[in-house]
């Protein structure tokens, strides 16, 4: 799967099909610090990507970055 | 995952209300949430025109949205600080957000207004950028509400935001802090445009998770000058109690609101003193804003 992130803009390629939340844990990302959006729809926890899938991965904190 | 209430499949799923809603539940449980902010304190009436500070990101677009499918009044203010393109595309997205909805938005561009943008203006006054930048809004905030005619200004700050501020009052023991911090800002006896934070009681993923929703087209990129900014730092470690406790932020800043009244029984009145300069109220003779200003012109003049 295509994995998108921006600030800083990147694109991760992973093996599919995984469930929202193991990408989340694969890629060491807070489920609290971020939501997972596949087209304009956000993707819950459990919703499983498929290897040709394409996804981004969007940070929702806001007022600060490292 | 289904939606607790109709049994639909979740859009998403909220570990600190153990539970998960479709897409129409989320925005109803999400409304009701700003409905208790707004009610529990007292923040504003149904007939009280309301001026909504917006930035472009997601909170204050999503908050305007929210009021104005409520049924309140609002206007939009936008306060173009001249930070390059960082600045013109938060300028954009606002205004296409206003004219979409149809509502009015008031804009004010520092650079028209001083010739200076934001960094430059804290330069100038060798201040922090955003200490400059606070003292600033709060002045323009509550002078263009003023001249208005609007009693109160809302504010996007979110439960992360009023959170991480009070983990780092408490990790510096900001006594004056920890005293004025609370979702409403006294109107200092009708010398100040109210000040209100209706989302306190949502963190800042459902708000994302809200925008995304509703099709707001909010700016994604970080003010450059927010770089390595502590309160980052402090969301994090918040965030990682949060997961290892579901819920622990929101019962961390009530607690501290309940507790508050106790903690600070003695509390003097903010701002006593009106400014020389421009009248609004202030703490000694001349108000922070006009001495940041003051600073500036002389610097930039010799």
């Amino acid at each position: 799967m295509l994995i998108k992130m921006y600030n800083p803009s990147k694109e991760i390629e992973l093996k599919g099909p995984k469930p929202v939340f193991a990408i989340l844990a694969k890629l060491d990302l807070s489920r609290e610090a971020h939501l997972v959006i596949s087209g304009d729809e956000l993707l819950p926890d459990d919703a499983v990507v498929p290897d040709d899938g394409e996804i981004e991965i969007r940070s929702v904190i806001s007022g600060g970055r490292r | 995952m289904k939606c607790r209430r109709c049994q639909i499949p979740a859009v998403i799923k909220l570990p600190r209300h153990n539970t998960a809603f479709c897409r129409d539940c989320f925005e109803d449980y999400l409304h009701n949430q700003v409905l208790k902010a707004i009610s529990a304190n007292k923040m504003f009436k149904k007939d009280e025109a309301i001026l909504v500070a917006v930035s472009g990101g997601k909170d204050s677009l999503a908050l305007w949205h929210i009021l104005n499918k409520l049924g309140y009044q609002t206007v939009g203010l936008y306060l173009n600080l001249g930070i390059g393109s960082y600045s013109e595309l938060s300028q954009e997205r606002t205004e296409t957000f206003a004219k979409g909805r149809g509502l009015e938005l008031i804009v004010q561009n520092y650079r028209k207004t001083y010739g200076l943008g934001i960094v430059e203006i804290a330069k100038e006054s060798a201040r922090p950028p955003c200490s400059a930048c606070g003292t600033m809004k709060r002045h323009h905030f509550n002078r263009i509400a003023m001249e208005k005619g609007f009693s109160v200004v809302a504010t996007g700050h979110n439960l992360d935001d009023e959170a991480s501020r009070l983990f780092g009052n408490l990790l510096n023991w900001q006594r004056p802090y920890l005293e004025k911090q609370s979702p409403t800002l006294s109107d200092n006896g009708g010398k100040w445009a109210r000040k209100v934070k209706p989302l306190y009681r949502l963190p800042e993923r459902e708000m994302a998770a809200y925008a995304i929703l509703n099709r707001i087209d909010y700016i994604l990129e970080e003010c450059p000058k927010s770089k390595g900014a502590k309160m980052f730092v402090y969301k994090e470690a918040l965030n990682k109690l949060e997961i290892a406790s579901p819920g622990r932020k929101l019962a961390f800043y009530l607690g501290f609101l309940k507790e508050k009244a106790q903690l600070f029984p003695s509390r003097i009145e903010e701002n006593p003193n009106t400014c020389g300069e421009c009248g609004q109220p202030c703490q000694d003779e001349t108000c922070g804003y006009c001495r940041l200003v003051a600073r500036v012109k002389t610097k930039v003049m010799s």
